[in-house]
């Protein structure tokens, strides 16, 4: 309950920011202790503070996971403020209103990360959306800008109204929209109430499949990460995507594990189709942009995994997964924003104008393309682990490996032109302090690449 | 303590290296540092098994350990002469960024000694892929025309390799009694039959691939080609040769039925290879591609022998891995002065070395004849006990794989009599032969692989701990 009334009065305080407060270094460092404060509550509640407490009648529950969750995707976006604050800054003259929606959207997680109801689900996806579809047509005279926020929300007005449709099946069929509930009418009621739960249940995943990206209900995603401002794609692509994550879990994997046998095949499906489309597409993409666009549905695919998995490791490896992939894709989007255009060719010879971008970005791409000794093996490493815990074939493991070694090819694209191509890289000049922002973030993804339990023992605390 | 110096000595140097700009002193910091890690190796004659166990990661069960037993004693030091010897040995090369290039080699010594010396699935993973990162950007960097392309294919080729050896790992992991990546937990893990085999093939595809076996060898000339000849020396001399300590050290104890089950497959795909690698060795003119060739023939002799599960060839292998790998690092280091100096590797340029170098036409024909195993020399022993293990095994086979020792016998002496004899031809005139450091280091070489070739009693006893475990259970 701490982090969505905070969030929302962080929220509210940050809009009037941009009336009073015209600096925009100002703005953000008043976001940053916003995040940091909307950390410590909700950190408070994980310790068993409340601060705020309603009785929600039983519509939002509070796991050590949701809270969890809660933290680490706080934090992320603290990470990212912290590396993006500038480039926010130059797309408006006043960056507080992106801040309040990037704070509303922190309200929409914190709802989605702990409801039990799903009503709660529906209200926290608008809650994240609406700010999202706002934030990618932020650049209000790019045309591509535009076209890419209208596309996001027809498609996601679309996605919204199958959701809506599968919640309606699932009352028909039980009653309630409680997600504990479909489990007594699935032994006990009539066939006919069972193939309208089952139908709903189906419209319930088909649409949190459209939010999370997952093929082949991704068309959305190349053209809306593409047009975005690329500060906001990158935004989109890790925190938003990992939030959508966890909800999906939350309906799937923990509460509805006993009906598990209408959605599994559909679900293998769906895996392999991600994997298949998103790795194969971004193999032929010319667009730095485009082709991380295609990589984060290919990502998104391995992310699946954890709802196959119905395991305590398919938890851990979705945490770990968010926050690596976050990191990784946070950091290389924010060398994508320094280069003058986003080609593969405007990377040729960064090893030798700047060797540190150049290691930093090499580290994030490894850890995309899940090498060990950075997070992204052991991200990758606990999604195989579930799987087989869960039972699944090894032969679904070896297609995830395969695809895992294709990603190799275009990843490592980039470090083929840092590297051994020679020629001047198109880069904005970079403050120093910047490089060593991402070379953080390397060295962060270098640590839990070792130590991954780092990050994970807290869940059990 | 003295086991995890052999990780951290090169780790220590590579990253020391990276902040020395002047090439002197980057040179001097890795001959030392390298020349430290073998007189730590040296010390490892009059140890028994030794052992270093920490918790690396307790929810996942996984521990950081380091076993060093006769396999890993031999191999490690191999590791150990191999690097300072090439470090010394192209000294002189010109190689732009010489501390980076220095750094990524010593990284790739820490990431083989790991390999060597790790006794905890994952970590054995890691150090595996650990070592394939550090070559790749050096052949990438420093290599020959067509290197990204080609080290590409490598890198994907072995990458995909091991990560069918990581689902592996899983696997095995899922069926342990206590969930743990301990080779002893997987010696002991709970498989059908059927499982066992879908396991040995995931182990094995990646060692194959790492060998190279026929038919995953496509990879391996091009990129020895491509690489700067430094490199190709780690490759050939040491690289290779995880594969084949992947076998003894995992494949063999861990899945005792499917290897029985696959003996003869194995020993039949390596034959082909060897007749095969040979075969196309006889036609190749350039110098390090008729290695290269030659270098998949001796591996797959080895592979075969292994195959056969005989005690003697077994122990002919065990003795091979380090004598292989001195004979290679020989035959390159003479190539590569060859190179350096010549500009060419084209073998119809060359000629008349014996009467310009006597001294390097006498190493370079010493190390032609070791890679023949003539009497006298290291493989002789090797190769013998190989050949009887084979022919306990199946005589056909034997008969099959002896006809490689004729081949190599051509292709060895065809290139030994185009580059040492003859009149001298225009490029070889231009020859200086070698400063004073590499041919120090080839005499060194070449007194090893006499005195291994008469007297191999210290390495059989070195060894003599792992192959009464392989036998004696």
């Amino acid at each position: 309950m701490n982090a969505i009334i905070v969030s929302t009065l962080l929220g509210v305080i940050m809009m009037f920011c941009s009336w009073g407060i015209k600096n925009q270094r100002v703005q953000k460092n008043i976001a940053l202790i916003g995040l940091i404060i909307l950390i410590i509550a909700n950190l408070a509640q994980s310790n068993g503070w409340y601060v705020f407490n309603y009785d929600t009648k039983g519509m939002l529950t509070y796991t050590t996971f949701g809270l969890y969750a809660n933290t680490l995707l706080f934090a992320l976006t603290l990470i990212y403020v912290w590396m993006n604050g500038d480039e926010i800054a130059k797309i408006n003259n006043s960056s507080a209103d992106f801040y309040s929606l990037f704070f509303f959207i922190l309200c929409g997680i914190s709802v989605l990360t702990s409801f039990d109801n799903l009503l709660m689900l529906f209200i926290g996806i608008e809650i994240l959306s609406i700010p999202l579809y706002i934030l990618t047509g932020a650049d209000k005279k790019n045309m591509f800008s535009n076209e890419a926020a209208l596309k996001y929300f027809l498609m996601g007005s679309f996605s919204t109204g199958i959701l809506l449709l599968g919640i309606t099946f699932i009352y028909g069929a039980t009653g309630s929209f409680h997600l504990t509930a479909p489990i007594l009418s699935i032994t006990t009621g009539l066939a006919q109430e069972q193939i309208l739960l089952s139908a709903g249940l189906i419209l319930l995943f088909v649409a949190m499949n459209f939010k999370v990206s997952a093929a082949p209900f991704h068309f959305w995603t190349p053209d809306v990460y593409d047009g975005a401002p690329t500060v906001f794609t990158s935004f989109m692509a890790t925190i938003a995507k990992a939030a959508g994550f966890i909800a999906f879990i939350n309906v799937f994997n923990t509460q509805y594990k006993a009906l598990a046998y209408s959605w599994t095949l559909l679900l293998t499906f769906v895996m392999l189709s991600t994997l298949l489309i998103g790795n194969i597409t971004a193999l032929f993409q010319r667009s730095v942009k485009r082709m991380l666009a295609y990589s984060s549905i290919a990502q998104a695919g391995f992310m699946l995994f954890a709802l196959y998995g119905q395991s305590a490791i398919s938890n851990e490896a979705i945490l770990l997964y968010a926050v690596v992939y976050s990191i990784a894709t946070i950091g290389i989007f924010a060398v994508l924003v320094k280069m003058k255009e986003n080609s593969f060719e405007a990377f040729n010879g960064l090893a030798k104008a700047h060797p540190l971008l150049a290691f930093a970005t090499t580290v994030f791409l490894f850890s995309l393309a899940g090498i060990p000794f950075t997070g992204g093996f052991f991200a990758k490493y606990y999604m195989l682990s579930a799987l087989l815990k869960a039972g699944a074939g090894l032969w679904l493991v070896l297609v995830a490996v395969v695809f895992a070694a294709i990603s190799i090819y275009y990843y490592f694209k980039i470090i083929q032109a840092m590297y051994f191509t020679a020629g001047e890289p198109s880069i904005n000049p970079l403050p120093k302090q910047y490089k060593y922002q991402l070379l953080t973030l390397a060295i962060l993804l270098l640590i839990l690449g070792v130590f991954p339990n780092l990050l994970l023992n807290y869940l059990y605390f | 303590m003295m086991l995890v110096s052999f990780l951290l000595l090169p780790i220590l140097a590579a990253i020391l290296l990276l902040f020395i700009k002047n090439n002197k002193t980057a040179q001097l910091v890795a001959i030392l540092f390298s020349g430290f890690t073998l007189l730590l190796a040296m010390q490892m004659f009059s140890f028994q098994m030794i052992d270093f166990d920490i918790a690396w990661l307790p929810n996942l069960n996984t521990r950081f350990i380091l076993h060093a037993d006769g396999l890993s004693k031999i191999l490690i030091l191999l590791t150990a002469i191999s690097f300072p010897a090439i470090f010394i040995a192209t000294a002189n090369n010109e190689y732009k960024n010489r501390n980076i290039f220095l750094s990524l080699l010593l990284f790739t010594q820490a990431g083989l000694m790991g390999v060597f010396l790790a006794g905890d699935g994952l970590m054995f993973y890691f150090f595996w892929e650990f070592t394939l990162l550090p070559i790749y950007f050096l052949c990438s960097i420093w290599g020959g025309e067509k290197r990204i392309a080609i080290t590409f294919k490598f890198f994907i080729y072995t990458f995909l390799g091991s990560l069918f050896m990581l689902a592996g790992i899983l696997f095995l992991n899922e069926h342990t009694g206590d969930h743990s990546f301990l080779i002893f937990s997987f010696i002991h893990a709970n498989l059908t039959n059927g499982q066992q085999v879908t396991a040995f093939a995931l182990f094995f595809i990646a060692f194959a691939i790492k060998m190279p076996l026929f038919p995953f060898h496509t990879w391996q000339p091009d990129a020895y080609e491509q690489s700067p000849t430094a490199v190709t020396m780690v490759m050939s001399a040491v690289m290779v040769k995880m594969g084949l300590y992947g076998i003894l050290r995992w494949l063999m104890p861990l899945f005792p039925v499917a290897f029985m089950a696959h003996t003869q497959v194995v020993v039949v795909l390596s034959i082909i290879g060897i007749l095969y690698a040979s075969f196309i060795a006889i036609r190749q003119d350039d110098i390090k591609r008729l290695i290269a060739y030659s270098s998949i023939a001796h591996i797959g002799l080895m592979n075969a022998a292994l195959f056969t599960h005989t005690q003697i060839a077994i122990q002919g292998v065990l003795l091979q891995l380090f004598s292989h790998g001195i004979n290679v690092l020989g035959l390159w280091m003479v190539v590569d002065i060859i190179e350096q100096q010549t500009g060419t590797r084209s073998m119809q340029e060359m000629g008349g070395l014996a009467k310009k170098q006597p001294t390097l036409a006498i190493l370079l024909v010493g190390f032609a004849l070791a890679n023949i195993a003539l009497p006298l020399t290291n493989s002789f022993v090797g190769e013998f006990l190989m050949f009887t293990g084979l022919f306990q095994f199946n005589p056909w086979m034997a008969a099959l794989a002896g006809l490689s020792v004729v081949l190599a016998a051509i292709y060895t002496l065809n290139m030994v009599q185009k580059v040492a004899y003859g009149g001298i031809s225009e490029k070889i005139n231009t020859i200086q032969g070698p400063n004073k450091g590499a041919q120090a280091v080839l005499i060194i070489l070449f007194l090893i692989v006499l005195v291994t070739g008469v007297y191999p009693e210290p390495l059989f006893n070195l060894t003599s701990d792992t192959l009464q475990q392989l036998f004696i259970k």
